[in-house]
């Protein structure tokens, strides 16, 4: 078995300088007559580690993590030229134990089953992967369209953008409309801050999407399908590109598809132009049409009345990636896996102050703290943990003595957060919780797109309340305004987007409302994050007079004399954060 | 996303005469195709980096869609400039795993480095500077993008210097 060399190419991997180390191994190999095959792989979701490298020989698989350029020249030195694999460096094997090991170990993927294990390049590889079976297997089979959506509700498959709805249910629906015309739509217009499994699924492994679309689309009687991609993922929309041209080249797109008479399909890309709104299912479908991304009163649904006002399923990135592998495995096997209401495996995108940030798939019904501590590693900087934001904008934040909440849709419902697309950002005891209800309501506010009253001023009330707040101007009363307006902009929204966007603020209440109290009564924010909240002043023992804080604060609210410790003017003081930022000395102490 | 939306009062009058022959191709590809307009767009922001006044109205000419329409849409999404940017555009991440590690620093030091709002360009027109939502890098928050270079786990002392440097790089 000759040895290969994989680089993983995703987008984290690229701005981590994983084009530079493949750039340098790539030289390295011609200019030495290396004996190797060199190849491309996209995330494998050890974000944390990249670039990585993975070198396959007779002996076995080793992952090599932070392979810079330098590191590279030193991996291939040892590794290929002296068959010396540098134990320090490997951080996933299947031969000893590695620091990685438990965090490969301790996932199930049926999503990820291909990411950053193949060439998303190359339909090849996906084919030597299982790729393409499920539809060929239900081309020799001539399974019937009921008995494949029946599959689909048997599986349990629930919708992974966020919803939650029966992935069966909705094919079900869209399969009983009659029309000379349907359509199958890929929602990859992932939004929600902290959310990357779409793109990387996208950039990793593009034929498992398409796919899924022409299962649905044979399923249902679909004639077009249209991926609805964010424009902010070049790579994505590259590898689908290429993806989608392969398989027309193969014959597995175009007219009487895999030998199905009159099965014609076609799949083309819509670039998104940045509207949070366009991920609803309406909005989505008025961006298609070249309109201004506004949601639409249902009924009528989209599987009755959908794009072009013709029955249209939408299914997200992550739902479409499962179906090929329910097919070839049956949906017995997928429901072994998960909890009573909510199967199979959920991915989710670690972010924030954990140590592991990155990709992880595990089956429902994990606790959220197995998620955290176990695959994530715990928190950064031996921090206390203090609560997870799951769910983004619309998602809410679950406490540390609520992290035993298992994962899966009506659990984490019950916290007043929601699974959403599965973005978990950890967060510690140095981040402000009212901070981050602003953050989020600043986001929503703006991206609100003002067809509702409620949603359009509502939150900009609750924002301004925020504001206030956060600046030390809060008053008694603040807390119940906030929750009124709260419960008025969820009842009168239209879309989602109106409907969940008080979510952060109502939970982050719930759980801490001592912080916002101590905002409010006592104008201190126990985080130390909320800058008009703090004092700042010289650590006197610290302090080397250094003459640098003096020299940047814009207000000349700091005295001294080169070599003796400055003094700071409490009463000129704006609060701006410069010498704090600017001080190399950590003198600069916050109260 | 979370781009400061564009508002008319911004709408840099013409200018510069941009070569609007440019656009037939654009508009042959897509003219009478149904939901065509977010392309044409698009595709003409490709050719200017921005969508030019003169380019609006000569769209709205050949292919009859109402100027009201492509306004409505090009102010809508928040990808369409209608004022001419920076040779460089600074993206400052502001998701919420580089919200949570300290994204406004970089955004401060950087805006006060350039002298320039969120959103605006700089007088040489080398950098435009923006906050965005998610870049979809979290594992390396907090981020900026420069171009197609993304740079990560930064400071503002950081962000600063890297913007210096491509400055000096052009320079010399």
């Amino acid at each position: 078995m000759s040895t290969t060399v994989t680089v993983g190419l995703g987008s984290c991997g690229i701005a981590a300088g994983a084009n530079k180390t493949y750039e340098k191994i790539k030289a390295l190999k011609e200019s030495d007559k290396l004996d190797f095959v060199l190849r491309k792989t996209s995330c494998v979701g050890m974000c944390y580690r990249e670039p990585l490298v993975e070198i396959t020989d007779e002996t076995g698989t080793y992952l090599y993590g932070e392979v810079d350029a330098d590191r590279a020249i030193e991996v291939i030195e040892k590794h290929i030229n002296q068959q010396d694999p540098i134990r320090d460096y490997i951080v996933y094997t299947d031969l000893f134990d590695a620091p990685e090991n438990d965090f490969i170990g301790a996932q199930v993927k049926i999503v990820l089953r291909n990411c950053g294990y193949m060439d998303p390049e190359s339909i090849e590889e996906y084919e030597s992967r299982e790729g393409y079976q499920a539809i060929k297997k239900i081309a020799t089979e001539r399974s019937g369209r009921e008995a494949i959506i029946d599959t689909i509700l048997r599986s349990g498959l629930r919708g992974r953008g966020g919803g939650g709805f029966p992935t069966g249910l909705k094919w079900k629906f869209a399969h009983a409309n009659k029309s000379s015309d349907k359509y199958v739509i890929c929602n990859a217009d992932e939004g929600d801050p902290g959310a990357f499994m779409d793109r990387s699924v996208l950039e990793g492994d593009p034929h498992s999407v398409l796919e899924g679309m022409i299962i649905a689309a044979y399923a249902i009687e679909a004639t077009g399908g249209v991926i609805y991609c964010r424009a902010e993922y070049p790579l994505a929309i590259k590898r689908l590109n290429i993806a989608i041209k392969q398989a027309h080249d193969k014959g597995y797109l175009g007219k009487n598809i895999f030998g199905l008479e009159g099965f014609n399909f076609d799949i083309y890309i819509k670039e998104g132009a940045g509207a949070f709104v366009c991920g609803e299912e309406t909005a989505l479908i008025a961006s298609i049409e070249g309109e201004r991304g506004m949601p639409r009163k249902r009924p009528p649904f989209p599987a009755v009345s959908g794009l072009w006002k013709k029955p249209t399923n939408i299914n997200n990135v992550e739902t479409f990636a499962n179906i090929p592998w329910i097919i070839i495995y049956g949906a017995e096997a997928y429901a072994r896996f998960g909890t009573e209401k909510s199967k199979g495996t959920k991915v989710f995108a670690l972010a924030g102050k954990v140590r592991h940030s990155g990709l992880v798939e595990v089956p429902m019904g994990m606790t959220i703290r197995d998620v955290i501590f176990k695959l994530g590693g715990g928190i950064k900087n031996d921090k206390k943990f203090k609560a997870v934001q799951m769910g983004g904008p619309s998602g809410g934040c679950i406490p540390e003595f609520l992290s035993d909440t298992i994962v899966d849709y009506d659990s984490v419902n019950a916290t007043g957060a929601i699974m959403g697309s599965g973005g978990m950002v950890v967060m510690d005891e140095t981040t402000c919780m009212v901070d981050v209800a602003k953050f989020f309501l600043d986001f929503t506010c703006k991206e609100s797109c003002g067809k509702c009253t409620f949603c359009r001023m509502g939150t900009k009330r609750m924002l301004e309340i925020l504001h206030r707040i956060t600046n030390g101007h809060g008053r008694e009363g603040d807390l119940e305004k906030l929750e009124e307006l709260a419960y008025q902009i969820k009842d009168n929204s239209l879309c989602g987007l109106g409907q969940t966007a008080p979510n952060p603020v109502l939970t982050t209440i719930r759980y801490f409302r001592d912080e916002y109290e101590a905002h409010i009564n006592h104008k201190k924010c126990p985080a130390k994050v909320c800058r008009p909240l703090l004092t700042y002043k010289v650590d006197e023992e610290k302090c080397t007079g250094c003459m640098v804080c003096l020299k940047n604060c814009p207000v000349k609210a700091i005295t001294g004399e080169r070599k003796q410790v400055h003094h700071i003017d409490q009463d000129i003081c704006t609060k701006c954060g410069v010498c704090f930022s600017k001080c190399k000395f950590e003198s600069i102490l916050l109260s | 996303m979370r781009i400061t939306r564009i508002t008319p009062d911004k709408i840099v009058p013409n200018g510069e005469t941009p070569d609007l022959g440019l656009l037939d191709p654009i508009i042959a590809r897509h003219k009478g195709k149904k939901g065509n307009l977010i392309p044409l767009l698009q595709g003409a922001q490709e050719l200017y980096g921005y969508i030019p006044k003169a380019a609006f109205e000569k769209l709205s000419r050949e292919t009859g869609i109402p100027l009201s329409s492509m306004f409505g849409v090009a102010t809508f999404y928040a990808q369409f400039r209608l004022s001419p940017v920076g040779k460089n555009i600074i993206k400052v991440c502001h998701g919420t795993a580089c919200h949570v590690q300290n994204a406004v620093e970089i955004s401060e030091s950087l805006e006060e480095m350039l002298k320039v709002k969120d959103g605006e360009t700089t007088e040489d027109r080398f950098f435009t500077l923006e906050s965005v939502a998610c870049l979809g890098c979290c594992s390396l928050a907090p981020v900026m993008m420069i171009g197609d270079q993304t740079y990560g786990k930064l400071t503002g002392n950081e962000a600063v210097k890297i913007v210096k440097n491509i400055r000096l790089a052009a320079e010399n």
